[in-house]
């Protein structure tokens, strides 16, 4: 059943829950540099600057793709978290993330262009194993609602290991997280100018930090239903879950993007199949 | 009755039409002859939705079935007889060869056996025949309106060609009733006979241009064709022999798999040539040589749906049999490799038929594990596949006639040069792979169809790589036609209206079935199922809710730029501190000024035509000659 108070609460709160990850985000990748890094709010003090900054375009049309990215994440998050159909969410996420790529190739810039298509092999990438991670939960708790599956009791994780291992690999490329972080990074350092978000500015810059905020949230909510028949279990997994990708964020390099195709292509396929073919045998035939 | 009247008319008036097409030699009687046939054909197939649509299977058995049958042989013979005459004159002796098979098993058949046969009733009408009636009817009566200004553009463009289109037109309306033959038929002779006029209307329409490309690849779709053809006749004889003379489809699918398998892997052969499955697919890719509006109507309302439709036919003998499943993989491995070679492709004509092989093999694939949920996903794909493909093949057909190239990359900003044709494209290519639109709808179905059947998580798995590479193709022709450039100029010009007509109609089409189509599964869909399967396969009111939501959205945020806004301050795209001018030019080396292009990435070392096609020929070769023996030898053990 969709329960309209979360899905309300999730549009109201989840970017002040997303901005603080990315505060603390910045303040132990800085621990990790050696440096002292900025406050915990500091994302929030960016942002609003963005806001107060002069609206500079190449076109008008950019405005409405960052406009539609941030409205169709926000109707993906809380389409997750009233408890909708998980494959409906991740087809919402897909259409939310292709208005980025739009945005990125109506500015017809060389560097926005490169970082449109390669956002575009990224969504190519991760997508088989986010479907793979619905079809797998399907199969554990026998239902496609998030409701159903959050309330189930089920020890997901013991059942879908594989699968969750699969995700966790597709994660940091959709936390924009080193050595995946190929279409744009919060990194100044391996940046091929700004990749995707090259040609905004201003507000519709602001919309799509906030669009990441609320991803993020979303996508640390797909990590707890591994976990949901024990709630505290889950709230551990996040934070874990989430250390890691910091951790793989400060060790490794931009990889190729033919490096991440291949072996998140690859992760999808054998997981996938060893995985759901394990449960199939288990189920005595009835997936 | 009421109902046998408007099946027969169905059939019989396009080719009353035809005859008037082929007279008439000037432009204004054309038009006014095609205008008011595919009025005519639209409005009496929505007429017959209105009257039977809930009203379940029905037989018709009134019509005078064996002087039907001689006309229909002699029809045949005549057919294979231009054949072999157009075969000998171009020495394509392999459909030589294939017809003069066919023709000797013809004649034998009807010799030795044809006197055995009684098919109580010939024609039929059901919820899933009806809903092709719809395709054919308005989506194929809509596309041959638009081909009036498209054709009357092309011959006043290529002067170097004969102008044929009195022929033309005519083998247009002859394909609209033999396929309306073809979903009416319950009768096997008689699907067979409107199988055989699809094939031949196929093999004029791509050689339409005579020129050397066109006549290679019309053969190459005949003899491919023809393959099927032969199957289907095997079919047939088996039935007439082993089968005690059931040639009725709707007894054929009650027996029950011991005498219908057989007959049903040959057919589902023949179907999977007709829809350029792989190893077959090549013939579809060739048919891009013909006029726009020929492949439109090929891959949208007739042609390949006839394969499918005749595998989703004999879906319920294939559930659960290794049969089945062979078949099944044969489409999910279409779907898969034909989506990757999509990406390599940067011909908008090519993409577009790659992409309709691949989700032929999708439908191919639900058909052939033939549970009440596949099904449904069959046919909600066969039906949003329709819409959208025809509409994105008549867009590309206007849009070429301006930019003079099928090339994708000579769509960047086609939102400025073409705004209109562009919105229309648009739509179309969000019809094919986003939320909410009806193909995203239909794959998800196939998700959950798949996932519940036996063995489906292996189905699942190809599914999903199949998307993504589907995600990816679409979306950096969307991303081309929506690159603003700053020195585009509007060249849309006159569009002739026959071409809006049709083009907005279907873009009409792809939103109001989206909105409606949970009207489309309960009215016409469930009852196929219950009847057939004894189960429904629906969406949730949760879901259909939510979608509709969506679509409310995305129809309402492009408004969004109509409030007016404040002024922003425009900046010339980041060029590395290169100074660039107003349509993208920068000083190169020695002080060359240099034109900014952009191209998309078609990664051909990993999906190229050359890697892909041979794997997949050679892949599903393999499974067809399995699927062939195993059948026959279960058959012959049974």
């Amino acid at each position: 059943m969709i329960n309209i108070v979360w899905a309300i609460v999730f549009v109201l709160v989840a970017p002040l829950i997303g901005g603080l990850i990315a505060g603390i985000d910045r303040k132990i990748t800085a621990h990790m540099q050696g440096r002292v890094g900025p406050s915990i709010f500091q994302p929030f003090w960016d942002v609003g600057k963005l806001f107060e900054k002069e609206n500079g375009v190449v076109n008008e049309t950019q405005i409405f793709y960052a406009i539609c990215y941030v409205i169709f994440m926000a109707f993906t998050g809380a389409l997750f978290f009233a408890g909708g159909d998980l494959l409906l969410v991740i087809f919402a996420l897909t259409l939310a993330q292709i208005f980025l790529v739009l945005g990125a190739y109506s500015a017809n810039s060389p560097y926005s262009f490169v970082g449109a298509e390669r956002e575009l092999l990224q969504i190519m990438a991760y997508e088989p194993m986010v479907i793979l991670v619905a079809v797998g939960l399907y199969v554990a708790t026998k239902s496609f609602s998030v409701s159903d599956i959050a309330s189930s009791t089920v020890p997901v994780i013991l059942l879908i290991p594989g699968i969750f291992l699969g995700f966790i690999y597709v994660l940091t490329i959709k936390l924009r997280k080193s050595p995946f972080d190929i279409s744009t990074s919060h990194h100044a350092h391996q940046e091929i100018v700004k990749g995707v978000t090259t040609e905004f500015s201003g507000r519709s810059l602001a919309w799509i930090e906030i669009t990441h905020w609320y991803e993020t949230v979303l996508l640390l909510g797909i990590v707890y239903l591994f976990f949901a028949f024990n709630p505290l279990l889950g709230i551990a997994a996040i934070i874990i879950v989430y250390l890691l990708e910091i951790f793989l964020d400060n060790t490794n390099a931009r990889a190729k993007w033919q490096f991440a195709l291949k072996s998140s292509w690859l992760i999808a396929v054998v997981v996938g199949v060893v995985n759901l073919a394990a449960l199939y045998v288990l189920n005595g035939g009835v997936s | 009755m009421q109902l046998t009247q408007l099946l027969i008319f169905l059939i019989l008036f396009p080719l009353i039409a035809a005859f008037f097409l082929l007279i008439a030699k000037k432009d204004v009687e054309r038009n006014w002859i095609v205008k008011l046939s595919a009025l005519i054909i639209g409005a009496v197939s929505v007429f017959l939705l209105i009257t039977t649509y809930n009203k379940g299977a029905m037989l018709v058995s009134v019509i005078p079935a064996e002087q039907t049958g001689i006309l229909m042989f002699v029809l045949e013979m005549l057919i294979a007889v231009y054949i072999l005459y157009l075969g000998i004159t171009y020495k394509k002796w392999l459909a030589v060869a294939l017809i003069l098979v066919q023709t000797v098993m013809i004649l034998f058949f009807e010799l030795f056996y044809a006197h055995g046969v009684h098919v109580e009733s010939n024609l039929f009408i059901d919820e899933f025949s009806l809903i092709m009636a719809m395709i054919i009817g308005i989506i194929g009566s809509l596309i041959c309106v638009y081909s009036l200004g498209y054709m009357k553009f092309f011959h006043e463009h290529h002067t170097e060609m004969p102008d044929r289109r009195p022929r033309f037109f005519a083998i247009l309306f002859i394909f609209l009733a033999a396929m309306f033959g073809l979903v009416f038929s319950n009768n096997l002779l008689w699907v067979y006979f409107f199988w055989e006029v699809t094939t031949l209307c196929s093999f004029l329409l791509i050689g339409y241009t005579k020129t050397d490309e066109a006549i290679n690849n019309a053969f190459s779709a005949l003899w491919m064709n023809l393959l099927g053809g032969i199957a289907f006749t095997c079919a047939i004889i088996w039935l007439a022999t082993a089968g005690g003379g059931m040639l009725g489809l709707s007894d054929l699918l009650t027996t029950g798999k011991a005498i219908a398998l057989i007959p049903a892997a040959l057919i589902g052969f023949a179907g999977l040539t007709k829809a350029a499955q792989l190893p077959f697919s090549s013939w579809l890719v060739g048919a891009m040589v013909a006029p726009t509006p020929v492949s439109a109507l090929l891959h949208s309302s007739t042609m390949v749906k006839a394969g499918v439709y005749i595998i989703v036919r004999f879906a319920p003998i294939f559930q659960s049999t290794f049969t089945g499943y062979v078949i099944a993989m044969i489409g999910a491995l279409t779907f898969l490799i034909a989506s990757g070679i999509a990406i390599s492709q940067s011909n908008a004509k090519r993409v577009l038929a790659y992409s309709t092989i691949a989700n032929l093999g999708l439908v191919v694939a639900c058909a052939g594990i033939g549970t009440y949920e596949a099904i449904w996903a069959a046919i909600l794909l066969i039906v949003f596949h329709a819409i959208s493909k025809s509409l994105l093949f008549l867009a590309t057909g206007t849009v070429e006639h301006r930019i003079k190239s099928r090339e994708i990359d000579d769509m960047t900003g086609l939102i400025v040069r073409t705004p209109k044709i562009a919105a229309m494209m648009i739509i179309g290519i969000a019809g094919m792979f986003l939320a909410p639109f009806g193909m995203l709808i239909s794959k998800w179905a196939a998700i959950q169809a798949f996932i519940d059947a036996p063995l489906g998580f292996l189905f699942v798995i190809i599914l999903v790589f199949g998307s993504a590479m589907t995600v990816f193709f679409w979306a950096k022709w969307m991303g081309k036609i929506l690159t603003v450039t700053s020195d585009g100029k509007n060249i849309e010009g006159e569009v002739d209206k026959s071409e809006w007509a049709a083009l907005l109609s279907l873009a009409g089409l792809s939103f109001v079935t989206t909105l409606v189509f949970p009207l489309l599964s309960t009215v016409l869909l469930e009852p196929f199922l219950l009847f057939n399967y004894g189960h429904v396969a629906r969406l949730s009111q949760d879901n259909i809710i939510i979608m509709i939501l969506m679509l409310f959205l995305i129809v309402l945020l492009p408004l969004s730029i109509l409030i007016p806004h404040r002024k922003h301050r425009h900046l010339a795209p980041y060029m590395g501190g290169r100074t660039t001018t107003q349509d993208m030019r920068f000083s190169g080396s020695l002080g060359v000024q240099k034109k900014t292009v952009l191209s998309n990435y078609y990664l051909h070392p990993y999906f190229g035509e050359a890697k892909l096609r041979p794997l997949g020929i050679w892949l599903c070769s393999a499974l067809i000659v399995i699927m062939l023996l195993a059948t026959i030898a279960k058959g012959v053990i049974l």
